[in-house]
C-alpha cells in the first residue's frame, strides 16, 4: 500500500532530523516536543470526537494512565531491571510505553461501554468524570518498593527523562498513520456513519457499538503511549496534571483544528502551542485570550478552521470536483 | 450521636447544590445543553455580594444588619442575571440550532472566560467573606449543633424553591417556559416568542446562582476565582441524578449529593470524596438516563 | 469548486499568518537583550492558576529585593535583570520556563518554585546546565536531593512536623492528638507523617485521622467524627485558604482544643472575620510581622509601602532567597555557575527576614523555627525552636 511509503518516508525524515536537534536550543528542542506529544494526543482525540463523533472530555485520564504505568515500569526497571531491561534501554521504554498504552486501552473500553446509551453532552460529562475518578484514585495511590518512591500520590512521581525527538516523531507519525488509514478504510468508513448519522448506519448494517468502543479503545491506546512519553520528558507528573482542564486543551485543537481533520488538528497543535509561548510575556491574559479564540471561533467557525478535510485531500488539489455526498 | 450532626451538614450543603442545579436543569430544560458556565455565574455571584456587602451597601447599611443583607443578595442575584442574560444573548444566541457540541464547547469557552478574568479582576488570592448573617447556634447540644447560617441557608433554598416553582406552573411566562421545554417547534408556532423565553430562563438561573453563591459564600466565607467549577459540576450531577429538566428532581439530587458526599467525609474516605460524586452520576447515566424523578425519553427517528 | 479553493487557500493563509506572527513575537523574546551590562536571574513562578497566590507573594518579594539591590547600584557593578516567567500552576509549564530561562536567556541562576512537584520538574534542568537554583519554599526533602546546583532557604516538611508534634507535647502539654490531613497537598502529607511519627514516639497518642482535599469548603464531616474522639488538640497542616474554614466550622461544632499548624496558615486572610474562634490556636512559621528585629521592621515597611498590604511568609521567603543569591555572587566575585554554586553553599549565619540562615551540606537550610500564637485576630510570637529542635526561648503562653 501506498501509505505505507508515507510512513516510512516519515520515519526517515524525522531520523534525519535528529541528526540536526542539537543545533537548537534544549528550549525550542522542549517545544518542539511538546508539539509532537499534543499531535499524538489530538489526532488520538479526534478518532473520538472528530471521526466517530462522540464527545470526549476524558482524554487526560488515558494520558494519565498511560503516563503513571509507563513511569512506574521504567522506575522499576531502572532499580531491579538486572539483565533483562537496563536503564535507559530503548526496549525497555518502548515496553513501557506500549504497556502504558494497553492499560489506557482497556480503560478506554470500560468507557466506551457506557457510551453506548450515552451520546451529546452527557457522554461528554460521564467522560469529564471519568478523567476525574481517575485522577483522584491516582492521589490515593502511593507505595514503596526497596525504598524507591512509586506514584507518589499528591506529591508526585520522579520520572527519568527518556523522551527524545525521534520517540516524539515517530509515535506521532505511527499514531496519525493509524488513524487516516483506519479512518480511510472500507471498514473504516463505519466511524464516519456513526458520526454522520447513526440510525441510518445501524439501519445500513453498521454495528455502531463496536465501532465506537473501537474508537475509544483505539484512542485511548495511543492516548497512553502520549501520555508515557509527556511523563518521560517532564521530569515530576501530578496528578493535577492530567485534570479535566488538560482535557479540554487537547479538544481545544481538535476544534480549531476541525473536528475528523488530522492535517487541522496538526496544524492547530503547533499553531496553539506557538501562541501560548508568543503569550509568555503576559501570563494574565494568557487563559482570557485563549478563551474568548475558542468562542468566537466556534460563533464564526463551528467546523474550525480546516473542517473535515483529511491529509489527502488538502494536498490533491488537481482532484477532480466531487459532489460532497453529505452536504449535497 | 455523630449521625445527627452529619445529617444536617449534608441537608445545608445539599441545599445550596439544589439551588445551583436548579439553574442547570431550566436551562436545560429550555434549551437543551449544559451551560457549563453557570458555576461561574455562581462564582461572580458571591464576590457580587463580597462587594455589595463591604463596599456598596455598608455605606448606607452596615455589615451584619437586616437591610444590608437584604440587598446584598438582591445586587448579587440582579448582576448575575444580567450576566447570565448577556452570556445568552452574546455566546449562545448566535449558535441557536446549532449542533449540541458546538454550544457546548462555547460554554467552555464562557466558563474558562470568566474564571480567568475572575483572576485578573478580583486576584488570585482567597478573600474572606464578610458575615452577612450573623452567625450564632441556634441549637447546641452534645450531639448536635446547629446555627443561623445553616438555618437560613435552608431556609432562603427552600423559599427561591417554591419561588421558581410558583413562577413555573402558574405564571403566563412559565406556561411558555414549560411549552418550549416540551416542544419548542410547537411552541413558535403558538406564537410564543423563543427568544424571550430563553433570556427569561437565563435571568431567573443566573439570578438562582447569584443566590446560591451568596449563601454557599455566607457558609463557607472564603471566595476565590476558581470556586466555582467543583460545586458546578457537582450541581450538575445534582440535576442529572435527580433527572435533568425536572425541577423538584433538581432539588431531591442535590440533597442526595450533599448528603452523601458528607457521610463519606465523615467515615475518613474524604479523599475519595469527589470520586464518588461522579461515581454516582456514571451509574445514573448508565442505569437510568433519565434520572430518578425524570421522564423516560424514547429516541424518535 | 472555485469556492471551496479560495476558502482553503483563504484558511490555509490564516494559519500561516497566525504562526509566523506568534513565531514571530516568539522569536523576538526569546532573542534579543543587552549581554554584558546586566546580570541575568531566572524566576519561575505560579503567577496564574491554582497556586497564584502562593506565587504572586514570592514574586513580590523577589521584585522587592532586586529592585532594592539595584537601587543600591546592583552587584559585582552590574544590575540584575530579573527574567520571570509565568508556569501557570502546571508542571509541564515549568519544565518549558526554566527551560526558556537556562537555554534562551541564559540565566546565571534560578529562583523558585513554591511547589514543590514544580521545584522538582524545574530542578533537574537547572542541574544539567549547572545553573544554581535556590527555592524559595519547596519544603518537599526530594528537591534538595536533585543534585548539588539546587538549594533551599525554607526548613522541610519533617522538621515542621516534628517542632509542632513537641510542641503539643511539652509546651502544651496535650497527649492526645488527632489530625486531619490535607491529602491533595503533599507539603500537608508531609507534615502529617513527621507529625504523627514524633507524637507518636515520644508519648503521645493519635486518636483520630482525618483528611480533605484542597479547594473543599465543607468540613464538619470530619470535624465530627474527630469531636467524636475528645482529642486534646487538633493538628491540621494544610493551607490558610481551608483553614480559615476548617477552624470556625470547628468551633461551631463545640472543639475548644487549641488546634495546631504549619506555616501554610500564615495569611493576613486567615482569621478575618472568625477572630475569637481563632483563640488557642497555634502554627509553626518563618517570621512573625511583629517580630521587633530590625530587618523584619524593614522588610515589613518596604514591603507596605510598594504593595500596600502585610507580607506573608512567602514573600519574606522570596525576599530572602534573592538576596542570598546576591549575596553569594558578591562573595564569589563572578557569576561563574561553579563559583557561585559553592558561594551559595557556604552560606552562613546570612541574616534574613526569616531567620539566621545557614545552608546545610545537604543545600538545606539550617534555621530557627518560629511559633506564632493567635489572639483575637493577631499573630502574637510563642516561642522559637532552633534546626536541632532545642527551645530557644521559654514558651509564652
Amino acid at each position: 500500500m501506498k501509505s505505507y511509503y508515507s510512513l516510512l518516508l516519515a520515519v526517515v525524515v524525522i531520523i534525519g532530523a535528529s541528526f540536526l536537534t542539537p543545533m537548537l536550543n534544549t528550549y525550542i528542542l522542549g517545544r518542539i516536543m511538546y508539539i509532537g506529544i499534543m499531535i499524538s494526543m489530538a489526532v488520538s482525540l479526534n478518532l473520538i470526537n472528530g471521526f466517530t463523533g462522540q464527545f470526549s472530555l476524558g482524554h487526560a485520564g488515558f494520558m494519565a494512565i498511560g503516563a503513571y504505568t509507563s513511569a512506574v515500569v521504567t522506575t522499576w526497571a531502572s532499580t531491579h531491571g538486572g539483565s533483562i531491561l537496563h536503564n535507559n534501554d530503548p526496549a525497555m521504554f518502548l515496553v513501557a510505553l506500549v504497556l502504558g498504552g494497553v492499560l489506557a486501552a482497556v480503560a478506554g473500553l470500560g468507557v466506551g461501554i457506557p457510551s453506548l446509551r450515552l451520546r451529546g453532552d452527557y457522554l461528554a460529562i460521564v467522560t469529564l468524570g471519568f478523567n476525574e475518578i481517575i485522577r483522584v484514585l491516582i492521589q490515593n495511590l502511593d507505595f514503596k518498593i526497596d525504598g524507591v518512591d512509586y506514584i507518589g500520590g499528591a506529591r508526585g512521581f520522579s520520572v527519568l527523562p527518556m523522551t527524545t525527538f525521534v520517540w516524539v516523531f515517530i509515535t506521532a507519525a505511527v499514531v496519525v498513520f493509524c488513524v487516516e488509514n483506519l479512518v480511510n478504510s472500507t471498514y473504516g468508513r463505519g466511524f464516519l456513519a456513526v458520526r454522520d448519522d447513526e440510525v441510518a448506519a445501524e439501519a445500513m448494517g453498521v454495528d455502531t457499538t463496536k465501532f465506537k468502543v473501537r474508537a475509544f479503545v483505539t484512542g485511548a491506546f495511543f492516548a497512553g503511549v502520549g501520555g508515557g512519553l509527556f511523563a518521560h520528558s517532564n521530569y515530576n507528573i501530578t496528578p493535577l496534571d492530567f485534570t479535566f482542564l488538560t482535557s479540554i486543551d487537547i479538544v481545544v485543537i481538535v476544534i480549531l483544528g476541525g473536528m475528523g481533520s488530522t492535517v487541522g488538528v496538526i496544524l492547530a497543535a503547533i499553531v496553539l502551542t506557538t501562541l501560548s509561548e508568543s503569550l509568555r510575556s503576559v501570563p494574565q491574559y494568557r487563559m482570557i485570550i485563549y478563551s474568548l479564540l475558542l468562542v468566537i471561533l466556534m460563533i464564526t467557525r463551528p467546523q474550525g478552521l480546516l473542517g473535515p478535510k483529511t491529509l489527502g485531500r488538502l494536498f490533491k488539489r488537481r482532484q477532480k470536483p466531487t459532489v460532497d455526498p453529505v452536504k449535497g | 450521636m455523630q449521625l445527627l450532626q452529619q445529617l444536617v451538614n449534608g441537608v445545608s450543603l445539599g441545599a445550596i447544590y439544589a439551588l445551583i442545579a436548579l439553574g442547570y436543569t431550566m436551562i436545560y430544560g429550555v434549551l437543551r445543553f449544559i451551560n457549563f458556565a453557570h458555576g461561574d455565574v455562581f462564582m461572580v455571584g458571591s464576590y457580587m455580594g463580597y462587594f455589595a456587602a463591604t463596599v456598596w451597601v455598608s455605606h448606607f447599611f452596615p455589615v451584619g444588619t437586616l437591610p444590608n443583607t437584604i440587598l446584598v443578595f438582591l445586587l448579587a442575584m440582579m448582576i448575575c442575571a444580567l450576566l447570565g442574560a448577556t452570556i445568552e444573548f452574546l455566546a449562545y444566541r448566535p449558535l441557536r440550532n446549532r449542533p449540541k457540541l458546538t454550544v457546548l464547547i462555547t460554554a467552555i469557552g464562557v466558563s474558562l472566560f470568566l474564571e480567568y478574568t475572575g483572576q485578573l479582576v478580583f486576584g488570585p488570592n482567597p478573600r474572606g467573606f464578610p458575615a452577612i448573617i450573623p452567625n450564632a447556634p441556634l441549637i447546641h447540644t452534645a450531639s448536635v449543633t446547629i446555627n443561623t447560617v445553616q438555618v437560613v441557608v435552608i431556609s432562603v433554598s427552600l423559599g427561591l424553591m417554591i419561588a421558581l416553582r410558583v413562577i413555573v406552573m402558574k405564571t403566563k411566562i412559565g406556561t411558555a417556559m414549560r411549552a418550549v421545554s416540551f416542544n419548542q417547534q410547537a411552541a413558535s408556532l403558538m406564537g410564543i416568542n423563543i427568544s424571550r423565553v430563553i433570556t427569561f430562563t437565563f435571568i431567573i438561573g443566573s439570578a438562582l446562582a447569584g443566590a446560591g453563591g451568596v449563601l454557599y459564600a455566607s457558609q463557607y466565607p472564603s471566595i476565590e476565582p476558581l470556586m466555582g467549577i467543583l460545586p458546578g459540576l457537582k450541581a450538575f450531577v445534582a440535576a442529572v441524578l435527580g433527572g435533568i429538566g425536572n425541577i423538584p428532581g433538581a432539588a431531591l439530587g442535590g440533597l442526595i449529593i450533599g448528603l452523601v458526599e458528607t457521610f463519606v467525609s465523615g467515615t475518613g474516605a474524604s479523599t475519595y470524596r469527589d470520586a464518588i460524586a461522579f461515581g454516582i452520576l456514571i451509574a445514573i447515566l448508565v442505569f437510568r438516563p433519565s434520572g430518578l424523578l425524570g421522564k423516560r425519553e424514547v429516541e424518535k427517528v | 469548486m472555485t469556492r471551496y479553493q479560495v476558502s482553503r487557500r483563504h484558511i490555509v493563509g490564516t494559519f500561516a499568518l497566525l504562526f509566523a506572527s506568534s513565531a514571530l513575537i516568539w522569536g523576538c523574546k526569546t532573542a534579543g537583550g543587552p549581554a554584558g551590562t546586566e546580570i541575568p536571574v531566572g524566576e519561575f513562578a505560579s503567577l496564574t492558576g491554582g497556586t497564584a497566590t502562593f506565587g504572586q507573594s514570592v514574586h513580590n518579594g523577589d521584585v522587592l529585593a532586586i529592585d532594592e539591590i539595584n537601587a543600591a547600584g546592583g552587584v559585582l557593578g552590574k544590575k540584575i535583570n530579573l527574567l520571570t516567567e509565568d508556569d501557570q500552576s502546571k508542571t509541564e509549564e515549568a519544565v518549558a520556563s526554566v527551560q526558556k530561562l537556562v537555554n534562551s536567556d541564559h540565566v546565571v541562576a534560578l529562583l523558585g518554585e513554591v511547589a514543590s512537584s514544580r521545584s522538582m520538574a524545574g530542578a533537574p534542568i537547572a542541574q544539567l546546565s549547572h545553573a544554581p537554583m535556590i527555592t524559595p519554599a519547596s519544603t518537599n526533602e526530594d528537591v534538595t536531593k536533585k543534585g548539588d546546583y539546587i538549594f533551599r532557604i525554607c526548613f522541610i516538611d519533617p522538621f515542621q512536623g516534628q517542632t509542632m508534634a513537641r510542641f503539643a507535647l511539652n509546651s502544651l502539654g496535650k497527649k492526645r492528638a488527632a489530625v486531619l490531613t490535607d491529602v491533595k497537598q503533599d507539603y500537608s502529607v508531609g507534615l502529617d507523617e513527621a507529625f504523627k511519627h514524633t507524637y507518636s514516639t515520644s508519648g503521645g497518642a493519635i486518636v483520630s485521622e482525618q483528611s480533605y482535599s484542597t479547594g473543599d469548603k465543607d468540613f464538619h464531616a470530619p470535624l465530627t467524627s474527630i469531636r467524636a474522639t475528645n482529642p486534646d488538640v487538633i493538628f491540621v497542616p494544610g493551607y490558610y485558604t481551608e483553614v480559615a474554614l476548617i477552624v470556625r466550622q470547628a468551633r461551631e461544632l463545640g472543639i475548644d482544643c487549641p488546634i495546631l499548624g504549619g506555616d501554610g496558615w500564615d495569611s493576613p486572610e486567615l482569621t478575618k472575620g472568625a477572630e475569637k474562634e481563632f483563640n488557642n490556636t497555634f502554627f509553626s512559621n518563618h517570621f512573625a510581622t511583629e517580630d521587633p528585629d530590625s530587618t523584619v521592621q524593614n522588610f515589613v515597611k518596604k514591603y507596605e509601602d510598594r504593595y500596600h498590604s502585610m507580607p506573608d511568609a512567602m514573600a519574606a521567603l522570596g525576599y530572602d532567597a534573592a538576596r542570598i543569591l546576591v549575596d553569594a555572587m558578591k562573595r564569589a566575585g563572578s557569576t561563574d555557575s561553579a563559583a557561585l554554586r559553592k558561594a551559595i553553599a557556604e552560606t552562613k549565619d546570612f541574616p534574613g527576614v526569616t531567620g539566621h540562615i545557614t545552608i546545610d551540606p545537604n543545600r538545606n537550610a539550617s534555621k530557627p523555627i518560629t511559633i506564632i500564637k493567635i489572639t483575637e485576630g493577631k499573630f502574637h510570637f510563642a516561642q522559637r525552636i532552633g534546626p536541632e529542635g532545642e527551645a530557644l526561648t521559654p514558651f509564652q503562653p
